[in-house]
C-alpha cells in the first residue's frame, strides 16, 4: 500500500526557498501568484499491517521536525 | 591529569579532522576519534564534539539522519549525565534535530552560503564553555553554512534569552537568525551548539586565536571541577 507524508513549513516559519520560486515565477511573466511555500513529499510504500499509529509516529518523529513544519498522511488505495 | 575527549564522525563530516587538531593542541592530549556506527563512547569522557560538515548529505534535513545515529543515543546519554558536548555548524544541527537544544536551523535568509570571518558578541560568559571570555566581548570567528538561520518559537526564545543560554549572538547581519542568535546552551550548560566554528580560529596561521579560549574555558571548567 502507498502511502504519502506531505510535509510543509508552519506558518510563520520564514521559507526563502518559497520566496525565491515566487520571484522565478514572477520572471516567466505570469502575475496573479500571490505567496509560495515550499514543502516536500515522501512516498511510502508500506505493508497493510503498518498501523496509523506507526505512520504517525514515523512522520512526527523523523519525517517532519516538528519545531518548524507540520505533516500531513495520505494513504492510498492499493 | 589528561583531558580526555572524543570526536564524533559521521558520514560526509568533514571538520572533524580540524576539531580533533585543536582539541590536541589545545588539551594536549589526542581526541578518541568516534565513528557514527558505534553504539558506546569511550569510558569518563571529558568533551565531546559534533562536528561540522554535511553528515549524510544533509538528507531529509540538516542533521535528521545524524541524530538518529546509534552514536547519538550515547551521546545524548551521556550529555543527560553531565558531560560537555560541543556541536559547531553540522553539529548544532544534529543537536536540534536530536531534542538536547531548542530550536531549529533553516535555509539562510539570504539563500546563499556564506562563508566568512563574522563578528560574534559573547552574551554569556559564564558557561563552561565561555568563561575565558569577557561579557560582551567582541571575537572573530568564521563561518560556513547554509542552514544556519537560528528559529525558534517566540516563547522558546524569551525562555533561552529569559535563562541565559544565548552564549552568542551574530554582531552583523549573516543569516537572519532570530534574535541574531548565534549559539545557545541546554538547561544545564553542559551542552552548546554554535554555527560559527571557534576550531578555526585557533592559531595565528588562521587569522586570529578567537576560538582558542572555548576550548581552554572548558579544559579550566574540569580542572577547577
Amino acid at each position: 500500500m502507498k502511502v504519502r507524508v506531505y510535509v510543509s513549513l508552519k506558518n510563520g516559519v520564514l521559507d526563502p526557498q518559497g520566496r525565491a520560486i515566487h520571484h522565478a515565477i514572477e520572471g516567466l511573466g505570469i502575475h496573479g501568484v500571490n505567496d509560495v511555500r515550499a514543502g516536500k513529499m515522501i512516498e511510502l510504500e508500506v505493508d497493510p499491517s503498518v498501523t496509523d499509529g506507526q505512520l504517525e509516529e514515523m512522520a512526527s518523529k523523523l519525517l517532519a521536525n516538528m519545531v518548524i513544519e507540520n505533516y500531513r498522511i495520505e494513504r492510498l488505495a492499493a | 591529569m589528561s583531558f580526555r575527549s572524543a570526536v564524533i564522525t559521521f558520514p560526509g563530516s568533514n571538520c572533524d579532522r580540524d576539531m580533533a587538531d585543536a582539541l590536541e593542541k589545545i588539551s594536549g592530549a589526542a581526541p578518541h576519534r568516534v565513528w557514527h556506527g558505534d553504539a558506546e563512547l569511550p569510558e569518563r569522557l571529558d568533551f565531546i564534539a559534533l562536528p561540522g560538515g554535511f553528515s549524510y548529505g544533509d538528507y531529509l534535513r540538516s542533521g535528521a539522519m545524524a541524530a538518529r545515529s546509534p552514536i547519538m543515543q550515547a551521546v545524548i546519554a551521556a550529555a543527560n549525565k553531565g558531560v560537555p558536548v560541543l556541536g559547531v555548524c553540522n553539529g548544532f544541527q544534529v543537536l536540534t534535530e536530536s531534542g538536547l537544544l531548542p530550536g531549529a536551523l533553516l535555509r539562510n535568509a539570504g539563500m546563499n552560503f556564506v562563508c566568512r570571518e563574522v563578528r560574534l558578541s559573547v552574551s554569556n560568559n559564564q558557561s563552561l564553555f565561555t568563561s575565558g571570555y569577557d561579557a560582551g566581548e567582541e571575537i572573530l570567528i568564521p563561518v560556513a553554512h547554509h542552514d544556519g538561520n537560528y528559529f525558534a518559537d517566540d516563547a522558546t526564545l524569551d525562555r533561552i534569552e529569559g535563562e541565559g543560554r544565548v552564549a552568542f549572538r551574530y554582531a552583523e547581519q549573516v543569516n537572519g537568525s532570530a534574535r541574531d542568535i548565534a549559539g545557545v546552551l541546554n538547561a544545564a550548560g553542559n551542552v552548546l551548539g554554535m554555527m560559527p566554528h571557534p576550531e578555526r580560529m585557533i592559531e595565528r596561521e588562521q587569522g586570529g586565536t578567537d576560538g582558542r579560549a572555548l576550548f581552554e574555558s572548558a579544559i579550566k571548567a574540569l580542572a577547577d571541577a
